[in-house]
């Protein structure tokens, strides 16, 4: 090695440098822009109105997506009735309630946890334990219970975030007028961090459309639309995810697939936009 | 801003009572929603110890482990998870060494490189790659992906009678998906760490004479070396949970981990025979989920206990 910092040696091994980080850079668009335009390029064909607003069956030989948009909808819905008070409270208690003491540092490890375990496991853990310990079996409320614990941290997290940037001047003032805690927490806190709750709930409904290995086990494989809108949640259903994993991986329907994924990857981008919008109004403030 | 009107005749004093109580039932309801989170780690671990247990009990913890052998529905079955794990373990490690690099440069990209507007761009499409489903990954490399393996795998192995071709669903196949799957998760990371390297060590070794791409490499990557090893490790773990995605490019037959074998992961594992198993063999997935929990488990506590510490340092 050449001590000195003005020998030329070094530079064609920066301009190797520099075009390997190009190229890397370059590779992780070009993947995803593979992706996309052949998603689109296979998608776009199925997806026709019927192939959306149809009940598969392969008695009359139609292939359609709508009893498993109804589940996604079902399940998207009741796990985020049941997570998202659980998360904010949650996240209220570590930023406005705690002191950093023992309690709260064991209360961040487990929401590292939670967010670091597989979705695999969360689907055996709902399976052994809302499926058979509490007797709910395949259903579509199993499912959502099992996604509750799932999307638990980030709904944490984001509104952790979002309570951050909550100026502490707001708090001191409303507490120095008198507001008790609640008080300051219902009329100021919140509100002022609505674009970020808001968020958080985005990204869960992102994680639960695009989840399959949890719910394989717990939500079922049936794709029939609810014969009653009350009791649905107690019978299986499949989400999108979920049906197209089994139409490809018996071979039978690649292209329908496809028309699945295309569905999946606009309303991926749809969330992704609303985030954008929502966190550049967090900014502003 | 409306204050609440006070009841006619209450005073400070007789509102008083119901306030605090009002208060010391919110702040227990935020306190149980925190607790929440304990319950649940607590409640998983208990569960995946119950259910996972019996069957190691059973078959043995050094035959289940280290027995090669995972026949779980033959007459004399045995249940042997020795390439079950070591597939996890050696796909995991490629997957690492293959996305990383990319990934890590990626991040220098955005972080050093990008101007505002490219940045517009490939910011967005790395969030985009994080929130595509994995089921549609494992589509897409069972559709593109396989066929250009299995062609790969004919030439390289034309006239190997001991070769058993998989048709391109392969350990290799797997490790390409995976290592996709992780670049979103190891750029995030070491893009936030970059950025959090004092302007002065920048500043510092430019002014020293080094090139940018010099101190790129010698000083700001080393100096966000734990954010960079964080990033890596939170990969791992999301290489090593992975199960839809690597369901329909692996081939899914319990073989050494070789790149051109069909193998078969600890999730897919799972995934495969789940539905039709029952017994010992339905407890004896329960016993891999369990080992896969053990795996995480070790990943988090690196994760919180050393790599945290070893930031807070910093």
């Amino acid at each position: 090695m050449n001590p000195s910092l003005c020998t030329r040696r070094r530079r064609p091994l920066d301009a190797v440098m520099k075009a390997l980080i190009y190229f890397c850079a370059g590779l992780t668009v070009f993947i995803l822009a593979a992706m996309l335009v052949y998603i689109l390029y296979r998608g776009i064909p199925q997806v026709t109105w019927q192939f959306l607003s149809s009940v598969p069956s392969s008695l009359k030989q139609v292939y359609g997506i709508l009893p498993s948009i109804v589940n996604t909808l079902y399940i998207v819905l009741i796990t985020l009735l049941l997570a998202t008070p659980i998360g904010i409270g949650g996240a209220i208690y570590l930023e406005e309630y705690s002191h950093r003491g023992r309690l709260v540092k064991w209360i961040e490890f487990t929401i590292e946890t939670l967010s670091g375990i597989p979705s695999i496991i969360y689907g055996l853990f709902g399976a052994i334990f809302f499926g058979e310990a509490m007797r709910l079996g395949y259903s579509i409320l199993t499912g959502s219970l099992t996604l509750t614990i799932m999307v638990l941290p980030i709904i944490i997290r984001t509104t952790q975030e979002a309570l951050k940037t909550v100026p502490e001047s707001f708090r001191e003032g409303a507490l120095g007028i008198g507001a008790t805690k609640w008080y300051m927490i219902r009329t100021i806190v919140l509100p002022s961090s609505l674009p970020g709750i808001l968020t958080a709930v985005i990204l869960s409904v992102g994680r639960i459309v695009g989840e399959s290995a949890a719910l394989i086990f717990t939500a079922g494989a049936s794709t029939n639309l609810p014969k009653n809108i009350f009791s649905h949640p107690m019978t299986s259903g499949a989400t999108l995810t979920v049906q197209m994993y089994f139409g490809v991986s018996n071979g039978k329907y690649i292209d329908e697939g496809f028309g699945i994924a295309l569905v999946l990857v606009v309303i991926v981008l749809l969330i992704n936009l609303l985030t954008r919008v929502l966190s550049r109004k967090l900014e502003k403030k | 801003m409306a204050l609440p009107k006070p009841s006619p005749g209450a005073t400070i004093m007789g509102s008083h009572k119901t306030r605090t109580l009002l208060e010391t039932v919110m702040y227990l309801i935020f306190l149980v929603c925190g607790l929440f989170a304990v319950a649940a780690v607590l409640g998983i671990a208990l569960y995946m110890i119950l259910s996972g247990t019996p069957a190691i009990y059973q078959i043995g913890l050094k035959e289940f482990l280290l027995g090669a052998l995972w026949r779980p529905t033959a007459d004399d079955p045995s249940f042997g998870i020795l390439y079950i794990i070591l597939t996890s373990i050696v796909g995991t490690f490629l997957a690492i060494l293959l996305g990383v690099p990319v990934a890590l440069l990626t991040a220098v990209y955005l972080s050093e490189l990008a101007p505002k507007k490219v940045y517009a761009v490939v910011r967005p499409a790395v969030e985009l790659l994080a929130g595509i489903p994995s089921v549609i990954y494992g589509l897409l490399g069972a559709i593109l992906l396989v066929p250009v393996m299995q062609k790969l795998e004919t030439a390289l192995f034309r006239g190997d009678p001991n070769h058993q071709f998989t048709g391109g669903a392969n350990l290799l196949s797997a490790v390409i998906v995976l290592a996709i799957m992780i670049l979103p998760t190891v750029i995030n990371v070491s893009e936030t760490s970059l950025r959090a390297v004092p302007r002065e060590y920048k500043e510092a070794s430019l002014a020293l004479g080094a090139t940018h791409i010099e101190t790129i490499f010698r000083i700001m990557i080393p100096a966000a070396r734990s954010g960079v090893i964080t990033s890596v490790v939170l990969g791992i773990g999301r290489a090593i949970g992975e199960a839809m995605a690597i369901m329909m490019v692996s081939g899914n037959v319990v073989n050494p981990p070789f790149p051109f074998n069909s193998v078969r992961f600890l999730t897919t594992g799972i995934v495969t025979e789940m539905s039709y198993s029952s017994g010992l063999h339905r407890q004896a997935l329960f016993s891999i989920g369990l080992v896969l929990f053990v795996f995480i488990m070790v990943i988090n506590i690196v994760l919180n206990v050393f790599l945290k510490k070893g930031g807070e340092k910093r």
